[in-house]
């Protein structure tokens, strides 16, 4: 009979770790993990702005952003994604990379690869994007175009946020023009 | 406990009825001859503008974006009819009248599914005399129309499984009484359009596929 040759077989592991994957690992296999990979997952933060921030303004940002909490103005993350949590309600124009939606939104949507209505998920306006999904129990009204690229919105791009040089809790604030108010 | 139609001839079967209740939630597909047509007629054009009067599908709206690179115009006429209180001062014809803000011949194809069923004929002469108003010349308008016998009230959801079928899905809705219009009528509704495609399926469903001529041919 053969015998498999255990010796060569390699450990089924993904060849750039995600930070899920990194996360669910073991302690022993975290620690085996090397210094400029741990840096790599540092720079790709998400930030989120809890359920009892109310702000009223623009946003804008450069890294991905979890919004759960109310905005009203425009909203814009050029090269990211942008996610409005389940507890989220946003009466504002988006324009983001990417738009998942799991709570409500009034206005309208560009998204530059992707808007993403979750079940529950509410969307009053119009959406432009290349790709449009809406999921079964989703409310949306309004129009949807698929033909157009996303028009430049007006106003120069956010200024990056060299996240690397800056602290850990600075790193991640989105960069915001906006009168922020804690409730609660 | 209310009588449900899944469940007869089932009691003792709980896998039989959980096959029935199954189905009876994926819907019943059926083959169509028209859609095909339908979208022929919107692929030569370069970024159509469809509008689509049924229930909000997101996988029609991928199926159309995709195939069209189109903008869709989502009016859910259905969850209008389900919302519209019965004894309303303004009739429902009014109000369809005035329903559709868009501008005259900005539209080139138009999905109705099966809407006109549950209009009565007032109401129906209305919201076709609009649509044709939105529709460009040239433009595609497809309808499906119950046969005489029809008598189920439900609001269904079309789902495009592809070019060829259709599954129809009915939906938690209060729903209304479905008739069946006469082909002259619809065909007097809808003047200003041509008939361009009939066709009666096995299901006894009607498709028409009406083109809007220019206005001098």
């Amino acid at each position: 009979m053969w015998k498999r040759d255990e010796a060569v077989r390699q450990p089924a592991q993904p060849a750039v770790p995600t930070n899920e994957a990194a996360a669910a690992a073991p302690a022993a296999a975290a620690q085996a993990v090397r210094p400029d990979t741990i840096k790599s997952q540092n720079v790709r933060d998400v930030v989120n702005i809890g359920k009892s921030v109310v702000i009223k303004g623009e946003l804008n940002g450069s890294e991905d952003l979890t919004i759960e909490g109310h905005v009203e103005g425009k909203i814009e993350l050029r090269d990211h994604v942008l996610t409005i949590g389940p507890n989220g309600k946003i009466k504002a124009e988006l324009f983001a990379k990417s738009v998942v939606v799991l709570g409500e939104v009034i206005g309208n949507v560009s998204a530059s690869e992707k808007v993403d209505i979750r079940e529950n998920g509410s969307v009053e306006g119009d959406i432009t994007s290349p790709r449009v999904a809406i999921a079964e129990g989703a409310h949306f009204r309004g129009s949807v175009d698929m033909a157009q690229k996303v028009k430049a919105a007006s106003g120069p791009r956010p200024a990056e946020v060299k996240s690397q040089q800056q602290q850990p809790s600075q790193a991640s604030q989105p960069v915001m023009q906006a009168q922020a108010q804690k409730v609660g | 406990m209310l009588w449900d139609p899944r469940n007869k001839g089932n009691k003792d079967r709980p896998e039989a009825a959980a096959a029935a209740a199954a189905l009876a939630d994926t819907g019943q597909q059926f083959p169509t001859k028209a859609l095909r047509k339908f979208l022929a007629s919107l692929t030569s054009r370069e970024s159509p503008v469809l509008m689509d009067l049924g229930p909000v599908v997101g996988s029609n709206v991928t199926f159309f974006g995709e195939r069209l690179g189109c903008k869709i115009l989502l009016e859910d006429i259905f969850g209008d009819l389900d919302r519209y209180p019965k004894n309303s001062e303004t009739p429902l014809a009014e109000y369809l009248k005035t329903r559709l803000k868009h501008e005259p011949g900005s539209v080139d194809g138009i999905l109705c599914w099966n809407l006109f069923d549950f209009l009565d004929l007032a109401s129906a002469q209305a919201l076709a005399a609009s649509l044709t108003k939105v529709l460009r010349t040239d433009g595609a308008l497809l309808a499906f129309f119950a046969t005489v016998g029809a008598t189920d009230a439900r609001f269904s959801k079309y789902i495009i499984a592809n070019e060829d079928s259709v599954r129809q899905r009915p939906y938690s809705s209060t729903g209304r009484k479905q008739t069946a219009l006469q082909n002259r009528d619809i065909i007097r509704m809808f003047e200003g359009l041509k008939v361009s495609e009939s066709f009666l399926l096995k299901t006894n469903v009607r498709e028409f596929l009406f083109r809007k001529p220019a206005p001098n041919a």
